[in-house]
């Protein structure tokens, strides 16, 4: 259980980042956090694997308030993949780089060898196991550092903008992924602009706006509210503003799956066509 | 013709086999070009040819035929293919570096030596046209993800380039800013004329604007035609390009036996097809 209470953050150069943010996470649910650039997202969930200490409020991780441990410590628990992969890469091969961490954590030559096969296998990355993360593509080097995070299993996996870069097949297995995990009760966090996805996924949504969060419910509710997706520089899904100029005609407004939509249309349009 | 390549193959100087293979394009002044294809297809290798960064910048062993604008690219130095093809990468960050926004679209202006006054007009002429007259003064690091973006396609226009080629240029940007930029683009290419070659997986957004879409698979070009055929197509599919959802639900209902005639690329397109079928 994440709880985020009254959280204020100011960064050094004065930047009010966080302007009175509460928000609660239960374990094994999925959220995307979404809204404007400079909204303060990435500041939201840096707070929640404890790099970032809130200037006023606080932040409970399991109970635990983020300014009683380490960031090493949190991080056992908190898994966060960073949006830019340099910022996170920097060892000279795929699989050295999968390895760090759970050598850092002290875990057995046998078990590192194990865990390391697994994530590079899941990410579709074992070809390039000894090949340096600098040669790979963007979207690559992006699952190189989702891998080397979901390697040592922690409880909580934040992913910074996980969908840069990524084909609609790597999209697709991220999304199976993410049901996985919240499968085994893991919580997952993403940050991201990528509303498709979101629709595809239908996370809880927190959007958020100069540093506060505006709204947060489910996705087909939150991302069907033309005045709310606007006031965050989020546009409505696809399928939305399809439904949304068809209320004419008396469909409903929340719908932004696509097959949803076939199957709604299907009842409406079979009989004519 | 703007775009030639002709059996065109490229290996890195690493590489042990070829980033893309047996490349035949040709691509017409004015068109805009969108070059889709899975992660590792080779589009963004490809086009770091447009501009000559590949062979001259990363070396590698290039075969086959490529012309941009009538100029043998293995033959022109980058500096000056640089006059006629501009280049927009994914993060904006990484190609700003001057402290004013005016300074940066004038970087590459000044380094072709033109007059002041030349300058000053390009300058302004590019920032009007991008819509950031207001951000002039303004240090590049202070800007947001879109306006940062837009800052980067002033500074290649500014070059009065005839080809623009943009590698997911809206990756780090919020929806909205995505969206702004994608109509800076469309104008530049139907105002101005300019040849525009987008890269992109995200298709939701930018189908609608294409003439052609070319698609990539494992180094080849696959795919090569109008957007609605190319995304109607089961190969489309196979491939694993991301459909705008407009064609997918198309598709759909047209598996269920509901035909709603021309293939939308857009919500827009979808939306009067639909109510089409229920007005009548």
């Amino acid at each position: 259980m994440i709880k985020v209470e009254e959280v204020y953050f100011t960064y050094p150069n004065g930047i009010e980042a966080l302007k009175d943010v509460s928000l609660e996470i239960r374990d094994g649910e999925f959220v995307a956090i979404m809204g404007q650039n400079g909204a303060g997202k990435t500041t939201l969930v840096k707070h929640i694997n404890g790099l970032l200490k809130p200037t006023r409020g606080r932040v409970l991780v399991d109970d635990i308030d983020t300014t009683k441990v380490s960031v090493a410590t949190l991080a056992k628990k908190v898994g966060y993949v960073f949006q830019n992969a340099d910022h996170q890469l920097f060892s000279e091969t795929v699989e050295e780089e999968v390895s760090f961490a759970l050598r850092n954590f002290g875990y057995e030559e046998n078990a590192v060898k194990e865990r390391v096969e697994w994530a590079l296998n899941l990410l579709d990355l074992i070809e390039y196991r000894n090949v340096s993360p600098f040669m790979l593509s963007g979207g690559e080097r992006k699952r190189v550092a989702l891998a080397s995070v979901l390697a040592w299993n922690p409880r909580i996996v934040i992913l910074d903008e996980p969908t840069i870069g990524q084909d609609s097949q790597q999209k697709e297995r991220l999304r199976q992924f993410i049901i996985q995990l919240n499968r085994q009760e893991k919580t997952v966090i993403i940050v991201t602009h990528d509303i498709e996805f979101v629709a595809e996924c239908q996370p809880r949504i927190v959007l958020m706006t100069q540093g506060r969060v505006v709204a947060e419910g489910e996705a087909r509710k939150i991302l069907t509210d033309c005045d709310l997706v606007n006031q965050a520089s989020v546009v409505l899904p696809e399928i939305a503003q399809i439904f949304l100029k068809l209320r004419n005609f008396g469909f409903r407004t929340d719908i932004i799956d696509v097959y949803e939509a076939g199957r709604i249309l299907l009842e409406r349009l079979g009989d004519q066509t | 013709m703007i775009i030639e390549a002709k059996g065109l193959t490229y290996t890195y100087p690493i590489g042990a086999k070829p980033a893309f293979e047996d490349v035949t394009i040709n691509v017409e002044k004015g068109e805009f070009v969108l070059l889709s294809g899975p992660s590792g297809c080779g589009k963004t290798t490809l086009v770091r040819c447009f501009n000559g960064l590949i062979p001259h910048f990363y070396g590698g062993k290039l075969e086959g035929e490529i012309r941009v604008v009538g100029l043998q690219v293995t033959e022109h130095p980058i500096h000056e293919l640089a006059q006629h093809v501009g280049m927009v990468f994914q993060n904006p960050e990484n190609q700003l570096f001057a402290l004013s926004v005016e300074k940066d679209v004038a970087f590459g202006l000044e380094n072709l030596g033109l007059p002041r006054e030349d300058i000053r007009n390009r300058v302004d002429w590019a920032l009007e046209t991008t819509g950031i007259s207001d951000l002039r003064d303004r240090a590049p690091y202070e800007l947001s993800g879109g306006q940062q973006q837009r800052v980067a396609i002033a500074s290649v226009l500014a070059m009065k380039p005839e080809v623009i080629v943009l590698d997911e240029p809206t990756s780090f940007l919020d929806p909205q800013g995505a969206k702004q930029i994608f109509e800076v683009i469309r104008n530049l290419n139907k105002d101005l004329g300019i040849t525009i070659v987008l890269v992109e997986h995200r298709l939701d957004l930018t189908a609608k604007y294409a003439d052609r879409v070319m698609v990539m698979d494992k180094g080849r070009v696959v795919l090569d035609g109008g957007p609605r055929e190319v995304f109607s197509s089961e190969e489309a599919r196979l491939i694993g390009v991301g459909i705008p959802k407009a064609t997918r639900l198309y598709q759909f209902l047209k598996t269920e036996g509901t035909n709603l005639g021309k293939v939308p690329l857009s919500s827009e397109e979808a939306y009067q097809a639909i109510a089409e079928v229920l007005n009548t």
